[in-house]
């Protein structure tokens, strides 16, 4: 199928080509989705601080002010939580606002009103009240981004009843879960990458949903499985094809959305691998790796014929010099460690 | 605005439908039955009372966790509340929402927020909501206090709310409290409306314990909002009875001077204008029994009424 395809390399974007297939990068997707929804839903409206100016976004909304409108494509004061609020208070009333933070960072700006508000008022209206409220925001990286324009805190997110989170990693994904999470109802955490933005992929043309709590096998393999989220999965699916050529065998696994999380196709996978590795580019201190892993070992640990590990980011804040993001940062390398240990193979091998 | 005999006798029965109400939680509550923190209204009913009697059905309310006059006031139906209050699967929230979070959709009351401030931007993106499907002549309503009035999200919605015009109507009911903290505790500037022409929101500040200069001012008020002029700032000083939360009087711990209390306890807006209208003989005691039925009624609806199964826990979180 070509939409559980990743293509991580300028030689797989041209194959790609060859092969006749609609091809859009990850921008493209989410602002071809946004102007789909745009016509399609009179209800939805798009929210934010700079939305509509020349940048648009990272490119992601360009265009869309003009051929919309102010009404639709609304520049906002910085004021996240109050306008968290007037976004939420709207959805409760029959709106279907998308809120889009250039930044992931400005999220904890919105705590109240998301953590608070959104998220509970469905349950404490006994079901009578939802808050459609569609809440995109981009994790930054690299060039100096620092400690306050690079969190990735999807995983927080996942610990609150009633919000959604969704990762995309795909161009495909990227548009088929901001438009199914527009549609669900519930309050969603839509999580991109900065660095997934040029990426390319088979997106069709049409409005279409990619289905929550639905995880996908970006590659298949039976010695060792690895999860991996967000622009991890590039990552692994290149540790994947590596290894494949030192004879390791490894299935990646891209859960799409964290909340709902599908343990299932993850059990599954480790029942037949029975090696885990978790691979998330965010804290591994009480971050979707430590869920995952933690799940794994309730409810799959007679399948584990090694410790489960994780890669991800160190307990300590972003640095910005270029150095220190590169000792910050697990890639490629860093995963293939793992899946060498989890094979009990260890550092030697590589 | 021009106040009709009727117009009066609905003031009144709005006010009594609020205190009785709240007269009979205290009452009971001590039964240990009614298990959920209750921010009694009593004292401040005249404000729900008279900016109610200008809404429609058809306006949004969003309030506090001291909600219970507000909703009343609205129109919503008691039996629901008081189920809820009770924990009942009947409750207006199937027992998922207690005291704090009343809802009744179809008066339009979307829900309450417990969070202070939080009904501030709610309010307003109602309000939002009406503008952008051009609903012209509906409005909504943010109800807050005085302690609201130090969160940033009412600085935030102010702004945003002239800038676009929005048909909301902030309501500040000034008690004197955050919780036990004195308003001069926390304000070098005593009259909080006095912030709102500075984001070019008009604004009134008016007795709240007078039921009648309060629906003077909410008409005014509500006239500019439906009309599509944008937002108005009404605040209403006004006293609270009992404790921030629970039955007594927190001036038995020394929350605040008993003789503070005792004055503005003279100014009950209630006997206040019982006194004032002076109506015949055997009105006023129709109007009472008649609300005394009411709540009889609604108390044994809730007592009457099965709790949820263990297995309502996992609804309702999701579409």
């Amino acid at each position: 199928m070509p939409w559980t395809k990743v293509l991580i390399d300028k030689q797989d974007f041209e194959n790609a080509a060859k092969d006749g297939l609609r091809s859009l990068s990850y921008r493209d997707a989410l602002r071809e989705a946004q102007a789909q929804l745009l016509r399609a839903m009179p209800e939805v409206y798009l929210l934010g601080e700079g939305i509509d100016d020349p940048g648009g976004v990272f490119g992601s909304t360009v265009g869309l002010a003009k051929e919309f409108g102010p009404e639709r494509v609304m520049d906002s004061p910085i004021a996240e939580n109050g306008l968290t609020g007037i976004a939420a208070g709207s959805a409760m009333c029959g709106m279907r606002p998308i809120f889009i933070h250039m930044r992931m960072d400005f999220l904890p700006m919105c705590m109240d009103q998301i953590v608070n508000h959104a998220a509970k008022w469905r349950y404490m209206t006994g079901g009578q009240v939802t808050c459609p409220l569609v809440i995109r925001s981009i994790i930054g990286r690299g060039w100096g981004s620092a400690a306050q324009h690079s969190q990735a805190l999807h995983g927080l997110f996942t610990h609150f009843a009633g919000l959604q989170v969704a990762v995309p990693a795909s161009p495909y994904d990227a548009k088929g879960l901001l438009v199914a999470a527009v549609k669900s109802g519930n309050p969603v955490l839509f999580c991109e990458h900065r660095w997934l933005y040029d990426f390319k992929g088979y997106v069709p043309e049409e409005l279409y949903d990619a289905p929550f709590g639905k995880a996908v096998v970006r590659k298949e393999g039976k010695d060792v499985t690895v999860v991996a989220v967000s622009l991890m999965v590039y990552e692994a699916v290149k540790a994947a094809r590596e290894l494949e050529a030192e004879g390791i065998s490894v299935e990646v696994i891209d859960p799409r959305t964290i909340k709902p999380l599908d343990m299932e196709t993850i059990l599954a996978s480790v029942k037949k691998t029975g090696r885990l590795v978790v691979a998330d580019n965010a804290n591994v201190m009480t971050g979707i790796s430590a869920e995952i892993a933690a799940q794994v070992a309730e409810k799959g640990f007679a399948d584990l014929k090694a410790p489960v590990l994780r890669v991800g980011l160190p307990d300590v804040p972003t640095p910005a010099g270029s150095e220190l993001e590169k000792a910050f940062y697990p890639g490629t390398a860093d995963i293939k460690l793992a899946v060498n240990r989890v094979l009990g193979r260890g550092k030697s091998n590589l | 605005m021009t106040l009709t005999p009727e117009i009066k006798l609905d003031l009144l029965r709005k006010m009594l439908r609020a205190r009785l109400f709240e007269e009979k939680i205290v009452e009971v509550y001590g039964e240990q039955e009614m298990k959920t923190p209750v921010h009694l209204y009593i004292g401040q009913e005249a404000v729900a009372a008279g900016v109610s009697q200008h809404l429609r059905t058809e306006d949004y309310v969003f309030s506090t966790h001291r909600n219970h006059g507000h909703y009343l006031c609205k129109g919503a139906d008691m039996k629901p509340i008081v189920a809820e209050l009770y924990g009942r699967a009947t409750g207006c929230a199937k027992g998922k929402g207690g005291s704090m979070h009343f809802v009744d959709v179809s008066k339009n009351c979307p829900g309450t927020t417990a969070i202070v401030g939080g009904s501030i931007p709610l309010g307003a993106g109602a309000a939002l909501a009406i503008k952008l499907k051009k609903e012209s002549g509906r409005i909504s309503v943010a109800y807050f206090g005085d302690g609201a009035s130090d969160e940033g999200v009412l600085q935030e919605t102010m702004n945003f709310s002239a800038l676009h015009k929005l048909p909301v109507l902030f309501v500040c009911e000034n008690n004197f409290y955050a919780t036990n903290s004195p308003q001069k505790a926390r304000h070098a500037e005593g009259v909080i409306s006095k912030r709102a022409p500075g984001f070019g929101i008009p604004s009134a500040f008016t007795d709240g314990n007078d039921v009648e200069a309060v629906y003077a001012a909410a008409g005014l008020a509500v006239e500019h909002v439906r009309s599509g002029k944008g937002p108005y700032f009404l605040e209403f000083p006004t006293y609270r009875w009992k404790g921030h939360v629970g039955p007594d009087c927190d001036y038995e711990k020394g929350c605040r001077p008993k003789e503070e209390f005792l004055e503005w306890r003279k100014r009950c807006p209630v006997e206040g204008y019982i006194g004032k209208l002076a109506l015949p003989e055997g009105e006023l005691s129709a109007i009472k029994s008649e609300l005394a039925a009411e709540i009889a009624a609604a108390w044994a609806y809730a007592k009457a009424s099965p709790f949820p199964a263990p297995a309502d826990l996992y609804t309702d979180v999701y579409n």
